[in-house]
């Protein structure tokens, strides 16, 4: 019974060994210092344009529903714009 | 020098853009390296590696200069290459750029024919990104689990748990394709 038990552990070890070879001959090691084909830095500064475009599209929606608001108001009564100019 | 770095690290963490431009630039080599261990595809790894730096530099109030600026980076990095691999099907996995040799093919191993390449790298696939990243890291790359447990911001035992967790499910995978490895 114990040599058994044994025995299976030895097995599920060896065939862990065994896929993780498997493994590596299948997907090879990328190296310690693979080179990057070219500078970053502007991929970078296009993120940060990008992002700040994104920021006004981000602008909370009971902003904008607010704003609409205004903007009908003053539609529908218009002598009220001095008013809300005022108070702005 | 010491003193640059640590000027540089501590401007950074004030929100300044010279010093990120050049922790970026010492850095982003390193960071690449990386990402490309865990994405396996150079042009994605170069997508994830700017949005890790993105990340980078929405968290600088948060950096802590006395830990070390890489393997804080090390750390975003990798949680930016877990994100890319979740949108990533296991079917992409079949694509020889990113299974394949990286970077250059090397005579592949006569007693592992082709057939049995691509069934376990469909198999690998179709790991969790989570046990997938700890078994390239590990397994595949042979990084100490130390630093694989830092990066993915685990413990040491954690970290070996997934790599052991990843190699068992991987080879009943290909058990049940009638692969016994």
């Amino acid at each position: 019974m114990m040599r058994d038990r044994e025995q299976g552990r030895v097995t599920r070890e060896q065939g862990a060994e065994r896929t993780e070879e498997l493994l590596r001959s299948v997907l090879q090691k990328v190296g310690d210092q693979p080179e990057v084909d070219r500078d970053l830095w502007p991929a970078m500064l296009r993120r940060f344009d990008e992002e700040s475009l994104h920021r006004v599209s981000r602008v909370p929606w009971f902003d904008w529903a607010l704003a609409s608001g205004l903007v009908a108001f003053a539609a529908i009564a218009p002598r009220t714009i001095p008013v809300i100019l005022y108070y702005l | 020098m010491r003193d640059d770095e640590s000027s540089v690290l501590s401007r950074f963490r004030q929100g300044d853009m010279d010093a990120f431009e050049a922790l970026f630039r010492t850095y982003q080599r390193s960071v690449f390296a990386w990402v490309l261990r865990i994405v396996r595809n150079p042009t994605a790894a170069e997508d994830v590696t700017v949005e890790a730096f993105w990340r980078i530099h929405q968290a600088h109030a948060r950096f802590d200069p006395a830990r070390g600026f890489e393997p804080w980076a090390r750390r975003i990095a990798t949680h930016a290459s877990l994100d890319w691999l979740r949108r990533q099907k296991p079917e992409n996995w079949m694509q020889p750029e990113v299974w394949q040799a990286i970077p250059a093919a090397a005579a592949s191993d006569a007693a592992v024919n082709a057939e049995i390449r691509e069934k376990t790298a469909l198999a690998f696939g179709r790991l969790p990104p989570k046990l997938r990243a700890a078994a390239l890291l590990a397994v595949v790359e042979e990084r100490p689990h130390q630093e694989v447990a830092e990066a993915l911001g685990i413990t040491v035992a954690a970290a070996k748990l997934r790599v052991f967790r990843a190699v068992r499910r991987l080879r009943r995978d290909l058990s049940e394709q009638g692969i016994r490895p």
